[in-house]
């Protein structure tokens, strides 16, 4: 049957309507088995005893694993370091930690087992408070990230205008909509098969290898559809490993699906940041100086460092720059990169402080941001590969009305609301990494395409799809791009806005030669060069031929700044009895080169708007410093947007090529589609009530107190 | 509620079993049943008593089971009965990842407990279509691209049927209140409601 309306249909479209798209815990293995996993409930300190005993008599259990009958992981065997070897220390990091997993026959008998493991503790004094910790950062020589100083520091102390602020927020977690967990199938011979939730099954193949000491061919890692990563599903936890280990040691297929509130201290998070901006401009409105200083929180355990003061170095062209980050690690789970990375996290502070400023100059703050708008990259000092802010400016200005904006805060009032109008930028890393794709072309008429890369939901295999289909004229329901599959040519892991560049450039590469087969293939058998593949396949008597390309990363780097660039415009209303806050229109412009496929890049940006909303509104995972546990986590304390808090949302994008990047012409989108939306609500909210909140998220409270 | 979760007494089933006197009315002496529960073979009993019968029908193909009455609804489809369509998206009635239909009526299904279904007939995401045939709202979700990961989009369209039958999809500002129990992670929800909102306009019955 046609199920394809539209050739920018997605491709797993049907198999995700009706249920028959596979995610890793829908995996039926004979014999499998079910972890539940038994959680530290002290912060710091040494586990003393684990009394497993009514638990493993208890009807169903195969066995509990903790650090007591530890199963043999070689690269386990040397004690300490980074990463946390789980079931490998006595030492609890965290609130929350995994340190014992019971195996059952089913699920229900696993969960109640786990209730009845009793552990003692040996407990230590903690700290999990990141802003008192800041306060004596200096006294304790924190880590972070090497200073960066152009021009003279600090020069806005000296300007003729100077605003200087403190911006912060809290810890958010990534919260995909399936929950973490993995199926790990260790059979004879060291084989082990995992069905994992992973943006990367190459990384979660090494990563399964250096700890059990096996080659990388002996594991194979499936994930072809993952329920939403957003970030965590970077990494390979350790509750993954932990459940190879069972497997492995109990010689049975074992199935891991943790809850959502170890959703919070399992898998990472958006580390909570403290960031203090100075600014400086002439009374005309340039720019003379900016200081950005930020702190993000790190584990004791592990070390987690990220790109918040990044943007700043850059956006903006300013003599003189200098910008510091530092970590403070807390006795907290470790945090790894969440949309939008640092990145998000920077621009909140630095397109509120750039608000600010063009308040303090009673200036548009649209007219100050083109005002400094930098032709070359200031910090490179070379040409950006292609940037069109301007154009962009001004495309998304008209489509929100911005005319209707006045610049003096509160001047806008409807009934028992306030309107105001926010804008802020954002700005993401664009270049490529090193992909290989095979390409098999058929016969038949169909094209199959090969990469080890992920689908976590911005539409991989219909971006590629689309991208073959028009080089080689074949249409998108004849081509199958085949991922989530270890076993398939090397790529990296889903993230950084890199996969339709990287694995995209390889997919391009693949066509060409197939094409250039083609056509060699034809003049051989005195075809014309224009004949259909399939005639020229059937001529030569050929069922099919491939060919496999590495795509490399791009040499450009040095002569060329690359990037892709978002602008977030948003109209808010203010509710002035409650302090409610309600987005009432985006226009989100996205300036990503060419856009491949239209329709699934329209909904990665109006997925980062609503992302967007909840950084700046709703999201913000609360954790009680007396006990160092989360008290909100679960779905109906830790607010993540809901229908009834979106918009219609409009996306514009420039769509001009840049050929620099990538030979598509087209730029990453996942990350620019959510960086800066909360520094535009912010603003937005400034502009309605006069009101300049700092903190996120913006919560009634906040707006009421401001 | 089954002996195990109203045992706030720290005994194990184990010994819950050893002390019963269900094993007397099989007239097996004390001895033995000590036995018995030392080699586990308590546990064959355990699937006697511990399991309550079950009919319902789900995508009405009848189903006649022996559950543990501990099992939710959501566990008992997908762990089961296979039909993995229905997701786990946070165990508490807080995202709506996995709303069926029961008897009609939208139903998070994992604060439903299976045993409590008894002669209902449930609708998954599994019995929409009729064969090769999308039903209007899978239609739309795929023209409107109401998805990205796909994994709340099961429980986002048996929701925005179920919305329409109520008749509480008259307007965007409608839909968006009565689907607000349904979370979409990736931020797919404007064109999530572009899907229902066509559906209902065309009107056909659903």
């Amino acid at each position: 049957m046609e199920f394809f309306v539209d050739e920018n249909d997605r491709v797993d479209g049907v198999d995700k309507v009706t249920g028959k798209a596979k995610y890793f815990a829908e995996y039926q293995l004979p014999g499998l088995t079910y972890g539940v996993l038994v959680t530290s409930t002290i912060t710091k300190g040494k586990i003393t005893t684990i009394d497993t005993k009514l638990a493993k008599s208890a009807p169903g259990v195969l066995d509990v694993l903790s650090h007591l009958n530890k199963p043999v992981a070689a690269g386990y065997e040397q004690a300490g370091g980074s990463p946390m070897k789980i079931f490998y220390t006595d030492q609890v990091f965290f609130n929350g930690q995994p340190i014992a997993l019971v195996v059952a026959d089913t699920f229900e008998r696993a969960t109640y087992a786990a209730t009845l493991v009793k552990v003692n503790y040996e407990k230590e004094a903690f700290n999990t408070d990141f802003e008192n910790s800041i306060k004596d950062a200096k006294a304790k020589k924190l880590q972070g990230q090497p200073p960066y100083i152009r021009g003279v520091a600090d020069a806005y102390k000296t300007a003729e205008v100077k605003i200087e602020q403190i911006y912060t927020m809290p810890v958010e977690t990534h919260n995909p909509m399936e929950l973490h967990g993995i199926i790990a199938d260790w059979c004879a011979n060291d084989q082990v098969t995992v069905y994992a939730k992973t943006q990367g099954v190459k990384a979660a193949q090494a990563a399964i290898a250096n700890v059990f000491k096996i080659p990388q061919e002996n594991i194979q890692v499936n994930s072809e559809f993952v329920g939403g990563g957003f970030g965590m599903a970077l990494k390979t936890w350790p509750i993954e490993i932990a459940t190879v280990m069972a497997s492995k040691h109990l010689k049975k297929p074992v199935k891991l699906v943790v809850t959502r509130d170890q959703m919070f201290t399992m898998v990472g998070n958006r580390p909570a940041a403290y960031q203090k901006v100075g600014l400086g401009a002439t009374k005309d409105g340039k720019i003379t100086g900016i200081t950005h200083t930020a702190f993000g929180q790190t584990a004791t355990y592990e070390n987690f460092t990220e790109g918040v003061v990044n943007m700043t170095k850059f956006m903006y062209d300013s003599e003189n720059v200098n910008t510091n980050y530092y970590v403070v690690p807390l006795d907290m789970s470790v945090p790894i990169w969440m949309r939008g990375p640092g990145e998000a996290t920077g621009a909140f502070a630095l397109e509120s402080a750039i608000d600010e400023m063009a308040h303090a100059l009673d200036m548009d703050p649209l007219d100050f941001r083109m005002k400094n708008d930098p032709e070359i990259d200031p910090a490179k000092k070379i040409p950006f590969s292609s940037k069109n802010i301007k154009e962009a400016y001004k495309l998304g200005s008209a489509k929100i009305g911005w005319s209707n904006r006045k610049n003096k805060p509160g001047s806008i009032v409807d009934g028992a609301w306030q309107i105001g109008y926010g804008v802020s930028i954002g700005v993401f890393n664009a270049s490529r990494g090193r992909a290989s794709v095979k390409g098999i072309l058929k016969a038949d008429g169909t094209l199959v395409l090969q990469s080890a890369t992920s689908d976590i939901g911005p539409g991989t295999g219909t971006g590629m799809g689309l991208i073959a289909s028009r080089l080689l004229n074949i249409p998108t329901n004849k081509i199958t791009f085949e991922l989530g599959d270890s076993s398939l040519p090397p790529a990296p892991s889903q993230g950084g806005s890199a996969t339709l560049s990287t694995v995209g450039t390889a997919v391009n590469d693949v066509c060409v030669s197939l094409k250039s087969t083609i056509a060699e293939l034809a003049a051989n058998s005195n075809m014309d060069a224009t004949s259909n593949f399939v005639d020229v396949l059937k001529k030569n008597n050929l069922p099919m031929i491939e060919v496999t390309k590495q795509s490399q990363s791009n040499q450009q780097g040095k002569d060329y700044s690359m990037y892709s660039f978002s602008i977030h415009f948003v109209q808010v209303k203010v509710h002035q009895l409650t302090g409610v806050v309600k987005v009432s229109k985006i226009v989100s412009v996205g300036d990503s080169g060419k856009i491949v496929s239209p329709k699934t890049a329209r909904s990665q940006m109006i997925g980062g708007a609503v992302g967007g909303i909840g950084m700046a509104l709703t999201e913000e995972a609360l954790l009680d410093n007396r006990y160092g546990r989360y008290v909100n986590n679960n779905f109906a304390d830790y607010h993540v947007p809901v229908h009834a808090d979106v918009p219609e949302i409009d996306v514009i994008f420039i769509d001009k090529p840049d050929f620099i990047v990538n030979p598509m012409g087209a730029k990453g989108m996942g990350e620019i589609a959510l960086i800066g939306f909360a520094g535009a609500v912010a603003n937005a909210v400034f502009n309605a009530t006069g009101k300049r909140i700092r903190s996120l998220p913006i919560t009634p409270d906040k707006v009421l107190e401001g | 509620m089954s002996e195990i979760d109203n045992n706030q007494s720290g005994d194990t089933r184990r010994d819950f079993l050893k002390k019963t006197s269900l094993f007397t009315a099989l007239s097996l002496t004390p001895l033995t049943v000590l036995k018995a529960a030392d080699n586990k073979v308590d546990e064959r009993f355990a699937e006697l008593f511990e399991k309550i019968p079950l009919n319902l029908k789900v995508n009405n193909k009848p189903y006649v089971l022996k559950v543990e009455p501990r099992v939710t609804l959501l566990d008992l489809l997908r762990e089961q009965l296979h039909l993995t369509g229905t997701k786990k998206g946070c165990d508490h009635g807080q995202c709506g990842a996995c709303t069926v239909h029961v008897d009609g009526e939208r139903v998070n299904s994992c604060l439903s407990l299976a045993v409590m279904n008894e002669g209902k007939s449930i609708t998954t995401i599994e019995g929409l279509a009729k064969g090769d045939e999308l039903h209007p709202m899978q239609a739309a979700f795929i023209k409107h691209d109401g998805f990205q990961c796909g994994y709340c989009t099961p429980g986002q369209i048996m929701s925005g049927i179920a919305c329409i039958r109520e008749g509480h999809a008259n307007s965007k500002e409608e839909i968006r209140e009565y689907m607000s129990g349904n979370i979409c992670r990736c931020g797919a929800y404007p064109n999530i409601v572009d899907a229902i909102q066509e559906v209902k306009e065309k009107g056909a019955t659903i």
